[in-house]
């Protein structure tokens, strides 16, 4: 198990390693930073004089072990829009997009796990029926889309629901239906299938030779066995969910992370940017790598592959 | 005589699954594969389908509603933007991006990732733990805003577009194709290849990859519908095809300010790609349970 986590935590580093690479060259061909900040009248002297004092005379590796070190020590650089700390511009937004994607989540279970379960019970019936319609259509309808209609919907027409920003709890109510409804689509349909194979057992067979409720044996034995493949996918759906969250926020301006990136390819502000992507990267690998060593916890094959 | 038998019985075999396919075709979704048609129909002759321009702004038609809504006419069925650009035309060139982005996306990124899952179930071992470990990462990463920041650093064009996406998406194809290898390299074939002498390469190119065919149609269909949306979402944020060339994700965009007042010019793109992506699906789908019913789990 040691030797797992060992192995676990190193290639995690040097993902992160190989991405902070890639998103210091992509900052180096966004475009030479001297000739942006000068007049263009500006002297050879007056460039090399910039050139130094921003530390580009170095070389490649000099300059990405600086970014390096500042990154860890949370010195991201400054927005070329607001002409502050980027990490001032970051650090309010951080709790508004975590409450944004708890909520999502709470509607994701709540739709995905008793319309797949249902599914799988009910098979071939009118609920099958249903929930499958859901699940193509959670997929097929593009997250941006399904937000702009709803508000169409529930604030144009009804004037039921706030189209915009935060404040209350129907504020909720849109944005986190249309990020969770894409996952709950994914959730439903593999739960419906692993229910029928786990169905399918041996010993839900027992179980109902012993004249369990149907109760019972739906949700306790079937489901829990059934949860496991869908569990896999834990580390898929985060990643689903932040790709979620920047489309979400843009369309119901929520001031959250999403938002943010969204403003940043609009003023097309690098150092924004790139601190979004390696702040989200850091945790998406993070979780990644404690999912992966639960479940070696949970099943020791895993540690000996 | 035995050979003539034979000859039969495999004519017999032969027939049974023509026939089979035959059949497996008359079950083909209709509608899906009739949606599939005219989008790839009107992308392809858009420029002779329609009078308009998509990028000539027309101030006196602005914000025209659909034909069957008051003040609307036939000339605009579906209406136009807030520059008095037919949406017809518009949706019709807008389909163009997203079909030749999913077109080399698919070849792109379909085909490196079928020539990695390739070597990786073939050879096995560290090369296969290496290549394994960083298609898993991909999975996991939410790459959209990997192509955000290529996009923005290097500005956004369709290659840049097409490079973004297809940098995702050869890991899924890694991933299948090198399951299916792991189960034919134990089949007999590949053996015997090798007692034959046959090289690595012969091995892999001529017995092993044909093998795949049947899952690689398969997953590069089901595959369409989640590109199209990837690249949606990008012409979305500002980080596609720039304007003033017409993309289904941009043209939702410019609806978003007239969301009171002009519910069609945001409603119709969705509706697009909906379609397309519903299509493209089902069409899918039913191509899985025809060529490849082990897929299921995909």
């Amino acid at each position: 198990m040691q030797r797992y986590i060992v192995m676990r935590v190193g290639q995690s580093i040097i993902a992160l390693m190989i991405l902070s690479m890639v998103i210091f060259a992509l900052g180096r061909v966004t475009g030479d930073p001297v000739i942006l900040l000068l007049p263009p009248d500006a002297t050879q002297e007056a460039e090399d004089i910039l050139r130094r004092s921003l530390g580009l005379d170095q070389s490649w590796p000099i300059q990405y072990w600086k970014f390096i070190s500042n990154a860890v020590q949370f010195d991201f650089g400054d927005s070329i829009k607001a002409k502050r700390p980027v990490l001032d511009l970051i650090g309010p937004k951080v709790m508004n997009s975590v409450r944004l994607g708890l909520a999502a989540m709470v509607i994701t279970l709540a739709m995905g796990i008793p319309l797949g379960v249902l599914a799988a019970v009910k098979r071939d019936t009118f609920f099958d029926g249903g929930a499958k319609l859901i699940a193509v259509l959670g997929q097929s309808l593009p997250q941006f889309w399904v937000g702009i209609m709803l508000i169409q919907l529930f604030t144009v027409q009804l004037d039921l629901l706030p189209a915009a920003g935060t404040g209350g709890v129907t504020h909720y109510i849109m944005p986190a239906f249309t990020l969770g409804w894409w996952v709950a689509a994914a959730i439903m349909r593999l739960l419906r299938s692993s229910m029928l194979e786990a169905l399918d057992g041996e010993y839900i067979k027992m179980a109902r030779i012993k004249g369990l409720s149907e109760w019972k044996i739906v949700w306790k034995h079937t489901f829990k066995n059934a949860l496991i493949p869908v569990l896999t996918f834990a580390g898929t759906y985060l990643a689903t969910f932040i790709t979620g969250a920047i489309l979400v926020e843009t369309v119901f301006a929520w001031p959250g992370l999403g938002r943010l990136v969204y403003d940043s390819i609009i003023w097309r502000d690098f150092p924004v940017l790139q601190t979004l992507v390696l702040m989200i990267a850091a945790v998406v690998i993070s979780v990644n790598l404690v999912v992966d060593i639960l479940y070696a916890y949970i099943d020791p094959r895993i540690r000996y592959n | 005589m035995a050979t003539l038998s034979t000859t039969v019985a495999g004519g017999q075999a032969f027939l049974g699954r023509s026939w089979r396919a035959v059949r497996g075709l008359r079950r083909a979704p209709l509608i899906p594969l009739a949606i599939i048609v005219i989008v790839v129909f009107t992308a392809t002759f858009a420029p002779l389908l329609t009078p308009y321009s998509t990028t000539t702004p027309s101030l006196a038609d602005r914000l025209t509603p659909p034909a069957w809504q008051e003040g609307g006419s036939w000339s605009h069925p579906l209406g136009t933007d807030a520059l008095g650009r037919d949406l017809v035309t518009r949706l019709m060139y807008g389909g163009r991006v997203s079909l030749l982005v999913a077109i080399f996306t698919l070849l792109i990124g379909g085909g490196v990732g079928t020539a990695i899952g390739l070597i990786s179930g073939y050879f096995g071992g560290r090369i296969d733990a290496v290549l394994m470990r960083s298609a898993d990462s991909t999975l996991a990463f939410p790459i959209i805003l990997f192509a955000i920041l290529l996009v923005v650093a290097v500005g956004p064009n369709l290659a840049n577009v097409v490079i973004a996406i297809a940098l995702v998406l050869w890991a899924r194809y890694a991933r299948v194709i090198r399951g299916e290898v792991l189960t034919l390299k134990e089949r007999d074939f590949i053996a015997r290849a090798r007692v034959a002498g046959c090289s690595h390469l012969r091995i892999v190119l001529f017995h092993l990859f044909p093998n795949t065919i049947n899952t690689l149609l398969v997953l590069l269909t089901l595959q369409v519908g989640w590109v199209i949306i990837v690249e949606a979402s990008l012409s979305f944020l500002g980080a596609g095809i720039p304007p003033p060339t017409p993309a289904w994700g941009s043209m939702v965009s410019d609806g978003r300010e007239y969301v009171d007042t002009a519910w069609w010019v945001s409603a119709m793109p969705g509706v697009a790609i909906m379609l397309t992506v519903v299509a493209f699906n089902l069409f899918g789908d039913w191509l899985r349970d025809t060529l490849d019913p082990k897929l299921r789990q995909v």
